[in-house]
C-alpha cells in the first residue's frame, strides 16, 4: 500500500480556491490587465515583430535576411555611434545626479526654518516640462543669454560661452529635470533610517566620515542604486532637449532622435523600432549590472519611519 | 574588565529647554564611580532629555558637567567616552553581532588581535555566542537587547547610559534582563545612568534615585527612603502609594495630624509642614490600608467605614477595591475575601499615613502639555 494520504479536504471547491486566492475580487485586476496588454505587451510585441520585416532597401544594403535591420545598426557607424553619445550623456547626467542629491538631502534631514521653501525650489523643476526648460536654458545660456551677457560685462570671459546646442546644453537639461527626482528619492531613503544608529555611532566614538562610510552609506546605498537606475533610465531616453538645446545630428545625436529620423523622415518604421529595441537592450544591460551589484548589499530594515 | 577611570561625575545646575520651554531645569547630580543611579518619572519629565544632554547628544542651555573637575559639557559626543543602550537597541542593522559589539573599539583604533578577543569576551559575557554572525534582524528583542548592552560596555566606558532599554520587551523578559544589568554593572565595576518610568524596576535595580516631574528633581534617595519616605503627593504617587485622599487639618501634634473631612477622622503623620485648617493630601499604600479581621486589628484608632466593589485574589493575600460612603476609591489588602457589597472597616498605622499640602511647588505644565494646549487651541 502507499503511504496514508492526508484526508480529503472536505470544504466546498469555492473555499478551496479562496484558499488559494482564486476568487471573484481578482476581477479588480482586470483594468490593470487590460491596459496593459492593450498599450504595452500587444505594441511591444508587434514592435518586435518588425524589426525583424526589413525593408527590401536595407536587406539589400547590409545583407542579413530577417535580421538586416540589426546588422544595420551595428555596422552603419552613423547609426552605432549613437549609442556612444547617448551613454555619454546619461551616465554623467544620472551620476551627477545621484551624488549632488546625497549632501543636500543630508542636509535637509533636519528640521529648520526655511526648510519647506528650500525643498521646494528643489522640486520645483520638476513641474517644469523638458520644452520650458530647455527654452529657459536657451534664453538664460544662449550666447546672447543674460549669463553669457554677464560674465562679458564683468570681464570674467572674452567671448560668450558656448553652453548650449552642444553636449552640455543636454546635460544642463538632464541634470535640471533629473536632480529633482534623485533628491526626493534619496531624501525618503534617508528619512527611512532611523536617526538613533547615528547617534549611537557618536556614542561610540565615530566621527562624522566614519559614521556616513561604515554606518549610513551601507544603509543608503540599496536606495542609491535604485535612484541611480530611475534617473539613468529617464536619462538614457532623452529626446525633446536632445534636439532642442543640443546639436541634433552632432555630439547630442543620441539614439531616440535616431530611433525619430528612421520612422519620421525614412518612413522606416521597421528600423524605428530596432532601434528603440536596442535601446531597451541597452538599459536593460545597465539596469541588471546595477542591481547585480545591488544584490550584494544590505536591504533589510532600516529601522526609521520607512 | 574595566573599572570606571573617574571617582566623581558631577552635574551642576544642568537645563534643556526647547524652544523657549524648559525640558530640564537645574539638576544637581553629583554620581560616585560604581553607583546605579534611576532617573526616574513619567513620559515628559525631563529624564530622557537629561540622559542626552549627558551623552552629549542634545546641547546644554544651562549649567555643567563635570567628571572629576574636568568639564565634558563641552566635549563631542564621540569623545566623551560614555557608552550608551537605547530604547530602540539602535543595533546597526547591516554589522552582524560581531562587528556591532567591535565597532566602538575599532573606533579607537584598538589592535585587531586585542579587538577579537574583548568582541568574543563581550559575547560571552551576555552569552550570545552562537548568535555572534547573525544580523540584528535575525535575533529576538532581548537578544538584541543584550547586543546593545554589550557594544555599549565593550568599550570600557567611563559611564554607561541607558535610556529606558527594557521598555520594549514583555513583563518575564523584563524581570530577567533587569537581573542581567545589575549582575553586568556589579561583575563589570560599571557607573550606570538608568533612566526608566517604571518605579518598581528603578526600586529593584538602582543604589539611588532621582525622582522627576515636569524638568524639576523632586527627591534624590535610596529606594528605602523614597519608598518609605516621600517628599510630596506626586512622588508618593509615583512609589505605589495608590490611595491619595484629599482632607482638612483638623488637629496637629507635632508630626501627628488628625484629619476630618465630612464625619471620618483619621490620624496621620505629617511629611510637608501643615497648619490647622489646611487642605491635605493624604497618601496610603494599598499593602499598609488593610480590612480589619483577626490578625489585623484596628490601629491607632483609624477606622474606615466601606463597600466592597472588586475582590482580587493574589496569591497570599487579597486586592480589595472599596468605595467610601463620600465616593471616594481605596485600594485595600485583605487576608480574606470580603462578600461583594457587603460593608467592611479598614485600617492604617498613623505611621503609614502620610500627610502632604496639597499643592506642589506651582511649577509650570511640561513641554508635552504645553504642547497639546497648543495644538487643542
Amino acid at each position: 500500500m502507499s503511504s496514508p494520504r492526508a484526508a480529503k479536504s472536505t470544504a466546498s471547491l469555492r473555499h478551496r480556491l479562496a484558499e488559494r486566492g482564486v476568487d471573484l475580487s481578482l476581477l479588480m485586476l482586470l483594468p490593470a490587465i487590460v491596459f496593459t496588454t492593450a498599450l504595452f505587451i500587444y505594441p511591444f510585441s508587434y514592435g518586435i515583430g518588425l524589426t525583424f520585416q526589413p525593408y527590401p532597401a536595407v536587406q539589400e544594403q547590409f545583407g542579413g535576411g530577417v535580421l538586416a535591420n540589426y546588422r544595420a545598426f551595428f555596422t552603419d557607424d552613423f547609426l552605432f555611434d549613437s549609442v556612444w553619445l547617448t551613454m555619454r550623456l546619461a551616465l554623467p547626467a544620472a551620476l551627477f545626479n545621484v551624488l549632488a542629491s546625497i549632501p543636500v538631502a543630508f542636509k535637509l534631514r533636519h528640521r529648520f526654518r526655511g526648510k519647506k521653501l528650500l525643498t521646494t525650489l528643489l522640486v520645483l523643476p520638476i513641474t517644469l516640462g523638458t520644452v520650458l526648460t530647455a527654452q529657459g536654458l536657451l534664453i538664460f545660456a544662449g550666447r546672447q543669454g543674460w549669463l553669457n551677457n554677464f560674465l562679458v560685462q564683468i570681464g570674467l570671459v572674452e567671448e560668450p560661452l558656448k553652453l548650449v546646442n552642444n553636449y552640455w546644453g543636454v546635460m544642463f537639461s538632464l541634470i535640471i529635470s533629473g536632480f529633482p527626482f534623485a533628491f526626493l528619492l534619496i531624501s525618503s531613503y534617508l528619512s527611512g533610517i532611523d536617526p538613533s544608529i547615528d547617534a549611537a555611532a557618536r556614542t561610540m566614538g565615530a566621527g562624522w566620515f566614519q559614521r556616513f562610510r561604515r554606518i549610513t552609506l551601507p544603509l543608503l546605498a540599496p536606495g542609491l542604486a535604485t535612484t541611480f537606475i530611475l534617473t539613468f533610465v529617464l536619462a538614457f531616453s532623452v529626446f525633446p532637449s536632445a534636439r532642442l538645446v543640443g546639436d541634433a545630428m552632432g555630439e547630442t545625436r543620441v539614439m531616440a532622435l535616431m530611433a525619430y529620423r528612421a520612422f519620421g523622415e525614412q518612413n522606416d518604421y521597421p528600423m524605428a523600432s530596432t532601434v528603440a529595441v536596442v535601446m531597451g537592450a541597452i538599459e536593460l544591460l545597465v539596469v541588471a549590472v546595477v542591481l547585480l551589484w545591488r544584490s550584494f548589499l544590505y536591504r533589510g530594515s532600516t529601522g526609521g519611519k520607512g | 574588565m574595566p573599572t570606571s577611570t573617574f571617582s566623581q561625575l558631577e552635574l551642576r545646575g544642568v537645563g534643556r529647554s526647547f524652544g523657549g520651554r524648559d525640558a530640564l531645569v537645574d539638576l544637581d547630580l553629583t554620581v560616585r564611580a560604581g553607583e546605579f543611579i534611576a532617573l526616574l518619572g513619567p513620559s515628559g519629565c525631563g529624564k530622557s532629555t537629561a540622559l542626552n544632554c549627558l551623552a552629549g547628544l542634545l546641547p546644554l542651555t544651562h549649567g555643567q558637567i563635570l567628571v572629576d573637575g574636568q568639564r565634558v559639557d563641552t566635549v563631542a559626543a564621540e569623545q566623551r567616552d560614555f557608552g550608551m543602550v537605547f530604547q530602540n537597541y539602535a543595533l546597526f542593522p547591516h554589522l552582524s553581532v560581531e562587528k556591532n559589539i567591535a565597532f566602538g573599539l575599532q573606533m579607537r583604533k584598538v589592535p585587531k588581535a586585542e579587538v577579537k578577543r574583548r568582541v568574543a569576551e563581550a559575547i560571552a559575557l551576555v552569552k550570545l555566542e552562537e548568535h555572534a554572525k547573525k544580523l540584528p534582524g535575525q535575533l529576538s528583542g532581548g537578544q538584541q537587547q543584550r547586543v546593545a548592552i554589550a557594544r555599549a560596555v565593550v568599550v570600557e566606558p567611563r559611564l554607561v547610559l541607558m535610556d529606558e532599554p527594557l521598555s520594549n520587551l514583555d513583563a518575564k523578559l523584563r524581570l530577567e534582563m533587569r537581573t542581567e544589568i545589575r549582575r553586568l554593572h556589579q561583575n563589570l565595576g560599571l557607573t550606570t545612568i538608568y533612566v526608566t518610568h517604571d518605579q518598581e524596576e528603578a526600586l529593584s535595580m538602582a543604589d539611588r534615585l532621582v525622582v522627576l516631574r515636569e524638568g524639576r528633581v523632586q527627591q534624590i534617595g535610596t529606594p528605602e527612603e523614597l519608598h518609605s519616605q516621600p517628599v510630596n503627593w506626586h512622588v508618593a504617587d509615583f512609589m505605589g502609594y495608590r490611595n491619595l485622599v484629599d482632607l482638612n487639618v483638623a488637629a496637629l501634634a507635632g508630626s501627628e495630624v488628625t484629619l476630618t473631612a465630612g464625619g471620618v477622622t483619621v490620624h496621620g503623620t505629617a511629611m510637608e509642614p501643615v497648619s490647622i485648617g489646611d487642605p491635605v493630601r493624604v497618601a496610603i499604600r494599598p499593602e499598609d490600608l488593610v480590612v480589619v479581621s483577626e490578625a489585623n486589628p484596628v490601629r491607632g484608632g483609624n477606622e474606615l467605614e466601606g463597600t466592597v466593589a472588586v475582590v482580587e485574589y493574589h496569591g497570599r493575600e487579597f486586592a480589595v477595591t472599596v468605595h467610601t460612603e463620600r465616593g471616594t476609591q481605596l485600594h485595600v489588602h485583605s487576608d480574606h475575601p470580603p462578600q461583594i457589597g457587603s460593608t467592611v472597616l479598614m485600617t492604617a498605622d498613623p505611621s503609614r499615613v502620610l500627610v502632604y499640602s496639597s499643592d506642589l511647588d506651582a511649577a509650570p505644565s511640561s513641554v508635552e502639555e504645553a504642547e497639546l494646549d497648543e495644538v487643542r487651541a
